[in-house]
């Protein structure tokens, strides 16, 4: 289809669905219905298989014309890593079930994976998911899980078989947060807000229905989520959207600020950024509509190195005004509803940029990736690939 | 600068040995954190300790004035046992910056007495200047609101500078007799706020303040160096011990050569950051011609490396480094806000420019 005939399509739908006088969640469903949510996905499923490359200009064109939209910052995961995950490993049924609700943002998703002891290491998860009849009973503790508190579902991964090395006895699960195994308990993060949590989970039964890949397979699911992930986080299409949009602007609104030291390492930094727009932009075409593979890591790492850096040097620009942290909330403990990396002031952003280099694996795995994966260089000595996962010691 | 001797002696030692045991007694990390959210109930006892008990509040006074007469040496020392702390004292601002401004030659009778109140830890000063005034930026005292001032909090008597029609003088000014409004600081460890004097209020206790003021901010420069190296090693310690234990992939992660490789340059940068802050303290110490190049160097070294330290303490910690609960974000904070207090590594590197005369473009 043509970007042409596509924006026919979309006034079409405006004209038969008035955004001024139709219910938020009504419109949304519609959209999803008629194939205009995400293009790139198929038919039935909120899409038309269309490149991603259109999606924008959808987006633009229900965004102009005042449409409500799905409030994609509230449900990052859900967008970002549930759904594509869902898309490439889900029965049909499942599908049905949870990819409209989750675009729609009725359903909010959390991603119930690192543990305390398997962070970087997620392959090794204790949390145990036992067979038990028609479904699954799951018992252990999650940690880090972001937007915990607002989520209908998360996407899990559980150890169901300790008998196997540790990439091959994992399972990955939908989890219903509202079962009353489920036990959510704010962690609060260097930012004073308690964004992430620590999640208790006691006899939690989830149905085999619920169950996302075979038996066994989850180290595989698991990973495509998070090469979804890590393409998903700093995805940018505009000039200076993102932090160097934030920094660019407290630069021009403050002439006093100004040196000349300053404004050499702001434009180095928005050379790089634009750069990394451009790489964002060749990747993605490059990578079409297939899934993403460990390439998207290079892109993770830039982005976290050049929003630490922006962030920072915006408190540098800022002098005395960066030593205030005292617009908004200040250091008050909340449980925020959307994760926003360049909201509210310069101290909180540089400090929450300091969880894009951990959040998704951190700078030193991805690098561990790229050199592995995609460099094709040999690992690091390990002990625990063959092992059985319950002798590995610990 | 080679006849400087940039060792500890060991009765700086010693001192470094009581300071770190008080801390270590009274200065508990989670009472640090604790100050984010407006408990400010360790400052008083600790300061009084550090103060009156220890004495560090008149390190720097002459003896003539109640003071120990200590050098910039030890002040060092100190600061670095602060800075490993974060310990939230005004010691830097009091004990340093105030001290050096009542020591001027043109302090007066009254300046004196407060010099002498201000050694026995009997009251406490600050320097009404916004915390990011550095040596080099003209310091104008205009009436209104003096924003951003640290060490106003815990002050007892403010030193405010007024620009009068024969130049710039210091007045004294009881805490009660100005309005001080603390600020939510992104270092809470050392809170600001923003103070107001009604004018004409205060006495005058130096006179031509003018270079008292350069020469006291140029000392805090100095010595905040340490303060930045205290902080460094206490993220590089703290770090390295963690990553001892902490097993990831069936191994500790301290044994991957990544980890390893960042960790040594740390450790490079802190070692590094030591003797620049040593020979900043030393050569004030002894007045030496080049203790101005060696204040910008130290401030244009000691700063970012404290920032890269405290960064590498979250980052190598994982999850847990991201967390209110570990004390890393409170170094992370101090050590960002330190980056900017009395005068960014940028401004340092110009005034260095001229010190060695490498002029820039025009220049
Ligand atoms: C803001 C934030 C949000 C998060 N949200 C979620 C979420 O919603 N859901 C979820 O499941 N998780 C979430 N996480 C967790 C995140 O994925 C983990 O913190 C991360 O994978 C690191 O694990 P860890 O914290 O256990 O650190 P560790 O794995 O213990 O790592 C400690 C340090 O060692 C390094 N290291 C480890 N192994 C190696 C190696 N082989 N080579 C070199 N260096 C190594 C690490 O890079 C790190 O610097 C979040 C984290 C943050 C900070």
């Amino acid at each position: 289809m043509s970007i042409e005939g596509l924006r026919a399509l979309v006034a079409d739908f405006l004209a038969g669905h008035d955004p001024r006088t139709t219910d938020r969640l009504e419109f949304l469903r519609a959209r999803y219905d008629a194939g205009l949510a995400w293009v790139a996905y198929p038919q039935g499923h909120g899409g038309r298989g269309l490149p991603q490359a259109m999606q924008p200009e959808v987006d633009r064109l229900f965004a102009e014309a005042g449409a409500p939209d799905n409030r994609p910052g509230t449900n990052g995961i859900g967008l970002g890593m549930a759904a594509p995950t869902i898309l490439s490993y889900g029965t049909e049924e499942q599908k049905d079930r949870f990819l409209r609700p989750l675009w729609t943002g009725e359903e909010i998703w959390c991603q119930l994976f690192s543990e305390p002891g398997a962070g970087s290491d997620l392959a090794n998860v204790s949390t145990r998911a036992v067979r038990d009849g028609d479904g699954w009973v799951v018992n252990g503790q999650k940690v880090w899980t972001s937007g915990a508190h607002n989520a209908r579902y998360a996407i899990l991964v559980a150890r169901t078989d300790p008998d196997q090395p540790k990439h091959f006895g994992l399972t990955y699960f939908l989890c219903d947060m509202t079962d009353p195994g489920v036990d959510v308990r704010p962690l609060r993060q260097i930012t004073g807000e308690a964004e992430f949590n620590e999640v208790f989970l006691t006899d939690v039964r989830i149905p085999d229905s619920q169950r996302l890949g075979a038996e066994g397979e989850g180290w595989k699911v698991a990973n495509a989520t998070l090469n979804n992930e890590r393409v998903s986080i700093g995805r940018s299409a505009e000039r200076e959207s993102g932090m160097i949009g934030v920094v660019a602007r407290t630069w021009r609104e403050h002439p006093e600020k100004r040196t000349s030291e300053l404004h050499d390492r702001l434009l180095r930094l928005w050379a790089e950024a634009e750069v990394f727009r451009m790489t964002g932009a060749r990747l993605r075409q490059k990578l079409a509509q297939g899934q993403p593979g460990p390439e998207g890591s290079a892109m993770k790492l830039a982005f976290a190195r050049i929003a630490q850096q922006l962030s920072g040097l915006e408190l540098e620009i800022l002098g005395e005004d960066g030593l205030r942290y005292e617009s908004d909330r200040g250091w008050s403990m909340v449980r925020p509803e959307t994760v926003d990396f360049t909201g509210r002031d310069a101290g909180y952003r540089y400090l929450r940029a300091k969880g894009n280099s951990i959040e998704g694996g951190t700078s030193e795995i991805l690098r561990n990736v790229v050199a592995e994966r995609v460099l094709g260089l040999p690992g690091e000595h390990r002990v625990d690939k063959t092992l059985p996962w319950k002798e590995i010691p610990r | 600068m080679s006849d400087l001797d940039l060792l500890p002696t060991e009765i700086e030692e010693d001192l470094r040995g009581s300071v770190r045991d008080l801390l270590g007694d009274r200065c508990d990390p989670a009472a640090v954190i604790a100050m984010y959210d407006g408990d400010r109930s360790l400052v008083a006892p600790l300061w009084k300790a550090l103060a009156a008990d220890l004495g560090l509040a008149g390190l720097l006074v002459a003896e003539e004035h109640g003071g120990h007469g200590a050098t910039a040496r030890e002040a060092a020392v100190v600061l670095e046992e602060l800075g490993r702390h974060a310990a939230p004292v005004p010691f830097l601002t009091s004990a340093v910056i105030a001290t050096s401004v009542l020591e001027s030659d043109s302090v007066t009778p009254a300046g004196r007495e407060l010099l002498a109140a201000l050694a026995s830890g009997e009251r406490t000063a600050a320097l009404v200047v916004p915390w990011s005034t550095g040596p080099g930026s003209p310091v104008v005292g205009r009436a209104g609101t003096v924003t951003s001032v640290a060490g106003a909090l815990d002050a007892d008597v403010l030193l405010v500078p007024v620009t009068t029609t024969s130049g710039l003088e210091i007045r004294a000014v009881a805490a009660e007799r100005a309005t001080v409004t603390p600020v939510v600081s992104l270092d809470m460890t050392r809170q600001l706020a923003d103070v107001t004097v009604p004018v004409g209020e205060g006495e005058v206790v130096v006179a031509d303040a003018e270079g008292a003021v350069r020469d006291a901010l140029e000392l805090g420069a100095a010595l905040l160096a340490s303060e930045q190296v205290g902080a460094a090693r206490w993220c590089l310690d703290t770090t390295l011990a963690y990553v001892k234990v902490r097993r990831q992939f069936g191994r500790v992660v301290g044994g991957f050569q990544a980890i390893k490789h960042r960790l040594a340059d740390l450790y490079t940068g802190v070692e590094s950051a030591t003797a620049a802050a040593r020979y900043a303290a030393v050569a004030h110490a002894v007045a030496d011609p080049d203790a101005p190049v060696s204040t910008a160097v130290a401030q244009a070294f000691c700063s970012d490396l404290a920032v890269l330290a405290a960064e590498e303490a979250v980052q190598l910690h994982g999850g847990i480094g991201m967390t209110w609960e570990h004390p890393a974000h409170v170094y992370l904070k101090r050590a960002k806000a330190d980056q900017v207090a009395l005068g960014t590594p940028g401004r340092h590197r110009a005034r260095l420019a001229t010190l060695v005369d490498l002029p820039g473009v025009g220049g």
